[in-house]
């Protein structure tokens, strides 16, 4: 091992590369409707938490506990959604402390930011916050356990080095384990954060290295990790029923004859506050088991006051959104040079209108919470993405302080932004109050469905101009969304950096808002997996107007290698674009996917298409096919993908990205959640079709490391895809796809 | 209302009283605690609550209990019980197939029945084996690896490009 302590670091990412500190708090007001985060990592990491230690270990902070015997316990901060942080975070803390991997026991933290820092999962943020805090906690732990070895043999700290879990005295080969110096480390004074070693990338043991799912082994024998799996003594279930219009009120039900029925205990009328993001109106039915709560729910008659968006449907949208997009915009979000004098110039004009729909989270295990309200302390355990959101939102619903409600985070069967919000917790909650006795709430899949935050519909009218030499001169685009008073609804939202804004000179972002009862929220990659269909599309439409190959009018526009800064907005300033770093995604995806090469067999082509979020630069091809009756198939995806200078653990990292990939297919080739009425239409997976093993083709990954810090994984491959597909579908068919999802009767040949 | 049913769970006679429309499912996780199969649809169109009745697999959330008589129930709980079942669960984590791993007792299920069926099963055959599994993370790429890998299979992805 090298004597790393003589080493000084120098292969931290340069300050311009790191998010800090104020940018991460700002960042996480962009989450879940006003995340509030009190306390950065750092500042948290030498706090001792609230969960007790067993009294034979030592906590050197509040992530590391080490055992006598050696054994490192280390605390899972995040929740747990999927995207594998329970195993991924960890590995950061250990890489720094220089733990032997096999001693590593990790532990699920309960919620206390006090003791861990910010406690989420959303935006991809977990990689970029945590990566250099909790190295540094890692090797603050580290410092502490060579210190007190340094002092057992009287020698200075810089003739020791550290390795697999055991300090070394250079000079003499003297050793001595973690295990024997962590009683005496947890009483040294912790390091400062700040000047605190780190190692030399490397030397990195764990990081790099594919550690494989840290609960695997208890998912594939079936032990209970689910928020679905709690139970509680003295536990009842229940249900509760909304009314199908948003944001519709209870007027009454037929109680009496629900508790007439078998295993019913309780069936009572909510009043809700009214916003969909906490407790709105409905019935509960608490029964003996969830069963005959849910064959209640069958019998349940309810008079609705639907109020007033019981008129709204998709239908509707899409008229008006036609009809609006022939009127001057109502709001301009990016006026750049004179569009009106370049199209004028233009040697040819494109004009394109594209559409998509609302799409739900559908993750596999429905909402559920279990609540418990004992002398007015609350307990609850929930599958969550945001459990300080929800215990904000349950102290605001039942009246009692922060500090008399305890959060278990439980494993999530899926999040993809459905669980950033906590209304599930709330109605919990107030059931469990109310019924005098704990409850573990389930909604039904038809629940599920119809009471999401729905990724929001849009509608894009494009306009652009090129040159004879066809060049881009001039883009427009009228979007037609959602919102109120001038302002968007959440996530319906375009940003004026949306690409290719800045590498056109006249260029003119607008948008006209109808009005939504609709509750909307973030769907994985939000507003970026609907933007980059259209805007990557559109782009492609252009390429072939203008005679060029794809991947060259996209080089082209892009430039040279550059960083145009992100304008500090209402929720402070991120790194900038590179135009370099995606420049070098499309053309590793272009060399994998022998896109040169490519053949132009009828009904088979390839498309490509680029994207950059959530701070990921990806660019994918899709292979695919349309057979004469419309139907497509999509044979391969290569995806190319720059998230920084480490792929922190690669087996986790491939899965993200096949997994965002896939994904992707599936909402572009089936899936849309249909408004008609106030109400959602789908009511389970034969209506909301999730992608299937015999439409998943191979997905390539490959990662191209950059000098920026690492950044997260579990969002930015999704929003390539879509259009890849699309592109794809252009070359082999000639037919561009404008609306989705994917309608196989616009594909038939015959 | 609760008549009483005597069921066979991995290898166990149980007794339970409940209406016998009650779905295997809610059976196996709220009366016998059995936590394993998965409440994901209701009407049998996710095969999160897959589990095998006399080697078969179905979908328990719409099996009521009533018509299971004396048959031999097997679920995640039980199937390491079986060399097959181990090998599954091996190459589950050999290939680290889990993302949220809310399918993936059923995933595991269906493929073992498969598995049993057919040990060298073609890319077809997993497809018409697993195409009733979804798996909302999409971790089907190594699903389809894990299955060739218990299989004893090559797990590279040969399906004609």
């Amino acid at each position: 091992m090298a004597t790393r302590d003589a080493l000084a670091s120098t292969a931290t990412p340069s300050a311009s590369e790191q998010l800090s500190r104020r940018e991460f708090l700002s960042a996480s007001a962009t989450l879940g409707g006003g995340l509030l985060l009190s306390f950065s990592v750092p500042m948290a990491a030498l706090a001792r938490s609230g969960e007790a230690a067993p009294d034979s270990t030592a906590m050197l902070n509040a992530f590391i506990r080490v055992a006598p015997d050696g054994t490192v316990t280390i605390m899972a901060k995040n929740p747990e959604i999927g995207q594998g942080i329970k195993t991924m975070l960890p590995m950061i803390l250990a890489e720094e402390l220089d733990a032997d991997w096999r001693q590593v026991r990790i532990e699920q933290a309960g919620l206390d930011q006090a003791a861990y820092g910010a406690q989420f999962a959303g935006g991809s943020f977990a990689t970029p916050f945590n990566w250099d805090p909790l190295r540094r906690a890692g090797a603050a732990a580290r410092q502490m356990l060579v210190t007190a070895a340094a002092q057992r043999w009287g020698v200075p700290a810089a003739e020791c080095s550290t390795a697999a879990g055991f300090v070394t005295h250079m000079r003499t080969g003297r050793k001595l384990g973690y295990g024997a110096l962590a009683a005496v480390a947890a009483t040294i004074p912790a390091p400062d954060l700040k000047t605190v070693t780190l190692k030399d990338p490397k030397d990195f043991r764990i990081i790099g290295r594919s550690v494989r799912g840290i609960d695997s082994p208890k998912v594939v024998t079936g032990r209970p990790l689910f928020g679905i799996d709690v139970t509680v003594p003295g536990m009842r279930y229940a249900v509760f029923e909304k009314c199908p219009v948003f944001g519709g009120k209870v007027v009454s039900a037929n109680l009496d004859a629900i508790r007439a029925l078998p295993g019913v205990r309780q069936a009572f009328l909510v009043s809700g506050g009214g916003a969909p993001e906490g407790l709105v109106d409905g019935v509960a039915i608490v029964a003996d088991r969830w069963w005959q709560a849910s064959q209640a729910l069958e019998h349940l008659e309810v008079k609705w006051d639907e109020g007033a968006t019981a008129k709204q449907s998709s239908e509707t949208f899409a008229e008006t959104a036609r009809g609006l997009a022939g009127q001057p915009p109502s709001k301009s979000v990016r006026f750049d040079g004179d569009v009106q004098a370049a199209l004028a110039g233009a040697a040819q004009v494109v004009k394109a209108s594209y559409a998509y729909p609302f799409l739900a989270h559908a993750t596999l295990e429905p909402q559920n919470c279990t609540a418990a309200v004992r002398e007015g302390k609350v307990e609850i355990w929930a599958p969550t993405q945001t459990p300080q959101n929800g215990r904000e939102l349950v102290a605001r619903t039942l009246g009692v302080p922060e500090s008399d409600i305890a959060i278990h985070m439980t494993r999530c069967g899926g999040g993809f932004g459905r669980r950033l919000n906590n209304d599930y917790m709330a109605e919990a909650a107030w059931i469990a109050r109310e019924a005098g006795t704990p409850v573990k709430l389930l909604w039904t899949r038809q629940q599920d469905l119809q009471h999401d935050f729905y990724r929001p519909a849009g509608f894009h009218n494009f306009t652009a101009g090129l040159d004879k030499s066809g060049r881009l001169v001039a883009f427009r685009d009228h979007f037609v969304s959602f919102g109120a008073n001038d302002s968007f609804a959440y996530q319906a939202a375009i940003q004026p950096t949306e690409f290719p804004a800045r590498f056109v000179a006249d260029f003119e972002l607008s948008a006209t808002l109808m009005p939504l009862g609709v509750p909307t929220g973030a769907l994985r990659a939000p507003t970026s997996n609907a933007l980059a269909f259209v805007f990557q599309s559109f782009l492609d439409e252009l390429a072939h107007a203008a005679g060029k190959d794809p991947l060259e009018f996209m080089l082209e526009l892009l430039g040279e290698r550059r960083v145009l800064p992100t304008p500090p907005g209402r929720f402070g300033s991120f790194p900038g674009f590179n135009t370099g770093r995606m420049r070098d995604v499309l053309t590793l995806v272009a060399e994998k996917s022998s896109w040169a090469g490519r053949r132009t067999a009828k009904g088979r082509g390839l498309g490509i298409a680029s994207y950059y979020s959530h701070f990921g630069y990806f660019a994918e091809v899709v292979d695919a096919s349309v057979a004469s009756d419309g139907e497509v198939k999509v044979h391969k995806v290569w995806v190319a993908g720059d998230v920084g200078s480490a792929i922190i653990n690669p087996t986790g990292a491939e899965n993200q990205v096949q997994g965002a990939a896939l994904d992707g297919l599936g909402q572009a080739l089936g899936q849309a959640i249909t408004i008609d009425g106030g109400r959602t239409v789908q009511t389970n997976f034969h209506e909301f079709r999730l992608l299937r093993i015999d439409q998943a083709p191979p997905v390539e990954v490959h990662f191209l490391k950059s000098e920026a810090a690492p950044t997260g994984l579990g969002e930015p491959a999704l929003p390539p895809v879509i259009p890849a597909l699309c592109n794809a579908i252009f070359a082999a068919t000639g037919k561009r796809i404008r609306s989705l999802p994917i309608d196989p009767g616009q594909l038939r040949s015959a | 209302m609760g008549t009483s049913f005597t069921i066979k769970v991995n290898g166990t006679a149980h007794s339970v009283e409940v209406d016998g429309a009650t779905p295997l499912l809610w059976v196996l996780r709220d009366e016998l605690d059995l936590k394993g199969s998965k409440y994901g649809c209701g009407v049998g169109v996710c095969g999160a609550c897959t589990v095998h009745i006399d080697g078969k697999p179905v979908r328990s959330c719409i099996t009521p209990v009533a018509s299971v008589g004396g048959a031999a129930i097997t679920t995640i709980e039980g199937i390491g019980a079986t060399a097959l079942g181990r090998r599954v669960q091996a190459a589950w984590l050999d290939v680290d197939v889990v993302q949220c791993g809310y399918c993936q007792a059923g995933q595991v299920m269906s493929a073992t029945a498969l598995l049993a069926q057919k040990p060298h099963p073609t890319d077809q055959d997993i497809d018409s084996a697993m195409s009733g599994n979804l798996c909302r993370c999409c971790t089907y790429i190594r699903i389809r690896a894990a299955i060739k890998q218990a299989a004893g299979l090559p797990t590279a992805d040969t399906r004609e490009g």
